[in-house]
């Protein structure tokens, strides 16, 4: 599976994603410039996270117009799979590649820390191979982490399948006590209607490394490239 | 307009004694205009000069076997690591910008640290803080407070380098004058290291990065004076940060490097162009022809003296090869980044600096900076009247609690142990996926030195009631503390760098603890084997309200880097299992002079510094060390504010275990729990391996004492019951938050 890593100068989760993908998942992975405009026959797009352009303004805001992510878009609507985290999720959702918007935390502060978060349903590449009931320890770091969409959109993602993970407690249960940023029904990820475009605050790539304690990361990553492999196979056969 | 004429009153109104305007006049053989006054008055400030306090920084240990570039030789210190790694670190003040702008004080203090670093040429891959307001309480503290944990984080954050430790103390004494420390951690390969060098006559001299604003103008005088009621009024001296532009120059600058072009590279801090200029000029036995009409501005109208002194923010000066200046600009071009040249290198030392054509100031480099001609002073010293007043305390006036579980509460809820996490968690922590305390917590930050079987140990420490106590002995303390936060993670202490955060030097008082805790530094330094590498000095740290002075508590802040040869070996401060047994390493003392529990339980705050014998410290450590090496030891967590019932608490709650322990009879039941005497670790021991851990110890020549062991969670001492740890942890983790976030 061959994966690029598109670098924005202010990308700051890039060299963690190019080295999760890498070393520990064992994937090619080619890092792709912001002002690049190909590319290079990836199976996967990943949108790092960061501060992409030092989002003074809105998050995402100014990246979405960058002149990689014009073949971002083009790659995503032709079907081509992307991946966006933390900032890269605020990017996609800026770009109109994800339903809803990212809005600033309830608590109009910074939080970084290890939440859990709970697969909503087996139906995408990203949640395919995870276990609905097992809450997977995650961290997330951002300021701007409050998912948003109005209530019909809400109502529609949940409806397609487009949720991919909800925050919830140690043992699994999703209320507001486990809700970091104020988001709307807990949730943590979303996908587009056709399933190709993921987009998730919580940053897997921090928890794939056995030396820092935490592996949980590597179920998600593990998911999207076991049921990516599949569906190649099951295309060229 | 035209600029002031000089005479003594303009030197005298910028900072400058009238001896040193007389010397000025000397080394210029006639009277500066105003412009190279006010260079003068910013190279010779304290701030940039150090001039009351190098005489004695030189005393302290600066050399070692690890010691690869020693203290003031470079922007920082840079000490071997193993694997071909050196490591760049260095701790900053920016204690007035934040006491007026807290925000905008932190975050700019967060970037002039990490510019050091990787101007050397290291990537910076973590950064700590030491932070310090006044009490908790006040609307102002909370807002200070407030202000400089979003400033540090937001641009931390947006930078990119993860915050792997820290400390934050509340004490009355910073009511006004908070202190802010940030230090920085590089790591780059050892022939990586790019010097603060201006030679090659001929060659180019690139300005990069932000344009040059009125911002920061005299920020480095201003931060040689004290803080006063109207200090408001310096706002302008006060910088704004950009994370962003600092990014693409940190990229930048590392990639500028392998090119080649580069001659040397200097960040601009305080005193912007004319610090930088002077400084590289005047390490390589040069000087520099600059016009400063090539400077790229924010605003118009900058006379030549404010461009110069400006200290706008994220930039940096460059020395690059004549002729190879396509491929330096390529590479700023790739990162979108402003750079022009604006002058050159020449084989004098001289600086010629011109504005709309005219020579505007016209010095010699090497008289402006520290080690050339700025001035150095020996300052008058008299021992302050409290110090043999806190020697006079007794513990035998202190009653002896009847309710443990009230001074415990007082202890958990004491803001200055409770849970910092409403701070820390406003800091990325784990961007860079090297840090291996998040989810496993030791004494030090342990940082992954990636593909090699080591990691770095760093620590921030300093306890400056016991500073105020006893300078020579709390700094002392601070050294062995640190080192004891290094070895109870598993690691071997290296070297350190200091932020010296003092009152004003000309009050004798001030400098005899200046004096005091410079030279326990040293001591410490010497029998830990931890040369000195560099840091700061900060004086100035004190509020005049209504002409009275108050000086904040002397807090010399050690940051200190330990490496783990080998990184599986890292030791943690969580108890493991129930049943395991708990042992106190080191001695036990009838002491609880200046604790947490005599300050905010009995309201005593006058005693001497906590028991502290350096020889004994060593012995603990070092068995600390061979305990874990041998893996004899589950958990180490050092004894250090709130006493041995705090550490019992700490090891305990990360896993929800409590404790079952019989103290002392030999000791006051309130010294053995809630005393702060130095050197104890409470280590926790599997049953397996108790025997030889027993072995062990007595092979050694310290004292060790069985506790008792490790519970599903109820806490209980003496056979009595404290209730249970989670609900310990339940306040521990509410306190601040209390504080912090009342609408």
């Amino acid at each position: 599976m061959k994966f690029g890593v598109v670098i924005f100068p202010g990308s700051n989760c890039d060299q963690d994603t190019v080295y999760t993908i890498r070393d520990i998942m064992d994937q090619e992975v080619i890092e792709l410039w912001h002002k690049d405009t190909d590319l290079q026959d990836v199976d996967v797009v990943v949108l790092p996270g960061g501060f992409s352009y030092g989002d003074y303004l809105r998050s995402g805001s100014i990246a979405r117009y960058s002149p990689i992510m014009d073949e971002v878009i083009r790659f995503a609507k032709r079907g081509g799979y992307v991946l966006g985290i933390c900032n890269g999720f605020q990017i996609l959702c800026e770009a109109g590649l994800l339903p809803g918007t990212l809005l600033p935390n309830t608590n109009q502060k910074f939080i970084c820390k290890n939440v859990y978060i709970l697969p909503d349903n087996n139906k995408t590449p990203l949640t395919a191979k995870l276990d609905k009931t097992r809450p997977l320890r995650i961290p997330i770091a951002h300021g701007e982490g409050r998912y948003y969409a109005p209530e019909e959109e809400i109502a529609r993602i949940r409806q397609n399948h487009q949720i991919l993970f909800r925050y919830c407690g140690k043992d699994g249960v999703i209320s507001e006590e486990f809700n970091p940023n104020g988001s709307m029904d807990n949730i943590a990820g979303v996908c587009n209607e056709t399933k190709n475009v993921f987009g998730m605050m919580p940053h897997p790539e921090r928890a794939t490394d056995d030396l820092l304690g935490n592996t949980d990361g590597r179920l998600i990553f593990e998911s999207l490239v076991k049921t990516l492999e599949e569906k190649k196979f099951s295309i060229y056969n | 307009m035209p600029l002031p004429e000089v005479t003594l009153d303009t030197a005298r109104s910028l900072g400058l004694e009238d001896r040193e305007f007389e010397m000025i006049k000397e080394i210029l053989e006639r009277t500066p205009n105003f412009t190279e006054l006010s260079i003068f008055s910013v190279m010779w400030s304290e701030h940039a000069s150090y001039k009351n306090s190098v005489k004695l920084l030189k005393t302290l240990p600066r050399d070692g076997e690890h010691i690869l570039v020693g203290a003031g030789e470079e922007n920082a210190g840079l000490v071997d690591v193993g694997n071909g790694l050196a490591c760049a670190f260095k701790i900053e003040s920016h204690n007035h910008p934040c006491a007026i702008e807290p925000y905008q004080g932190a975050a700019t203090g967060v970037g002039g640290i990490n510019r050091d670093i990787f101007t050397m040429g290291a990537r910076p891959i973590a950064q700590l803080n030491s932070l310090r307001f006044g009490n908790i309480e006040h609307d102002r503290t909370q807002w200070l407070m407030k202000g400089v944990v979003k400033g540090i984080g937001d641009y931390g954050n947006s930078f990119g380098v993860p915050v792997v430790g820290g400390e934050v103390y509340f004490d009355k004494s910073y009511n006004t004058n908070p202190l802010v420390n940030a230090m920085s951690v590089g790591v780059m390969k050892h022939e990586d290291v790019i010097s603060a060098i201006a030679k090659g006559a001929g060659n180019p001299v690139y300005i990069v990065g932000s344009s040059t604003g009125k911002d920061g103008i005299h920020g480095a005088t201003f931060a040689s004076a004290d803080i006063t009621e109207d200090s408001a009024n310096d706002i302008p001296s006060i910088q704004v940060g950009d994370p962003f532009m600092e990014k693409l120059l940190l990229e930048a600058s590392l990639e500028l490097h392998k090119t080649g072009a580069v001659v040397g590279m200097q960040d601009m801090g305080a005193a912007g162009i004319i610090c930088s200029t002077s400084e590289m000029a005047a390490k390589g036995n040069s000087g520099m022809r600059i016009d400063l009409d090539k400077v790229p501005l924010r605003q118009e109208n900058m006379e030549g003296w404010e461009i110069l002194l400006s200290e706008s923010q994220e930039r940096m000066l460059v020395v690059v090869e004549k002729g190879r200046e396509k491929e330096v600009e390529a590479v700023f071009d790739k990162w979108d980044l402003n750079c022009k040249i604006i002058g050159e290198v020449i084989d004098e030392d001289r600086l010629y600096f011109y504005r709309h054509d005219e020579l505007v100031a016209d010095v010699p480099a090497s008289v402006l900076v520290l080690g050339g001609g700025a001035p150095q002073y020996d300052r008058e010293t008299r021992e302050p009247a409290y110090y043999k007043e806190y020697q006079k305390f007794s513990i035998e006036k202190v009653p002896e609690p009847e309710d443990l579980k009230e001074v415990m509460l007082t202890l958990i809820s004491n803001p200055d142990i409770a849970s910092k996490h409403w701070v820390y968690e406003q800091y990325d922590t784990m961007v860079g996926v090297r840090n291996m305390s998040t989810n496993m917590p030791s004494d030090a930050g342990l940082v992954d030195l990636r593909g090699t079987r080591s990691a770095l140990a760093l620590t921030v420490d300093c306890n400056s009631r016991y500073v105020q106590a006893d300078p020579k002995t709390g700094a002392q303390i601070a050294v062995a503390e640190a080192a004891r936060n290094i070895v109870c993670s598993g690691g071997k202490p290296l070297a350190i760098t200091n932020c010296l955060n003092f009152g004003n030097p000309y009050n004798p008082e001030v400098y005899w603890q200046f004096k005091n805790a410079v030279q326990g530094m040293g001591e410490a330094c010497r029998r830990f084997n931890t040369p000195v590498t560099g840091g700061n000095v900060s004086f100035y740290n004190q509020t005049s309200i209504n002409h009275k002075v108050e000086p904040v508590f002397p807090t010399p802040v050690i940051g200190m880097l330990g490496v783990l040869r080998e990184k599986n070996a890292q030791m943690t401060i969580p108890f493991k299992n129930k049943g395991n047994m708990i042992y106190l390493v080191g001695k036990s003392v009838n002491d609880i002079a200046s604790s947490e529990y005599l300050v905010s339980y009995h309201g005593i705050e006058k005693s001497p510094p906590p028991y502290f014998n350096i020889d004994e410290e060593l012995k603990v450590q070092q068995a600390v060390r061979d305990l874990i090496q041998y893996s004899l030891v589950r958990s180490a967590h050092d004894v250090s504010e709130g006493g041995l019932f705090i550490a019992l608490v700490e090891s305990g709650m990360y896993r929800g275990l409590g404790f079952d322990i019989t103290t002392d009879a030999e000791i006051r039941t309130d010294a053995f729990l809630f005393g702060e005497a130095q050197g104890r670790v409470v280590v926790s021991v599997s049953e397996t391996r108790e025997t030889e851990f027993i072995d062990f110890m007595v092979r050694q020549d310290i004292p060790f004492f069985a506790l008792g062991h490790v519970t599903k969670g109820e806490i209980r001492i003496d056979d009595i019951s404290y209730g249970f740890i989670c609900d310990m942890k339940k306040e521990y983790d509410s306190v601040l938050e209390r504080y912090l976030e009342q609408d």
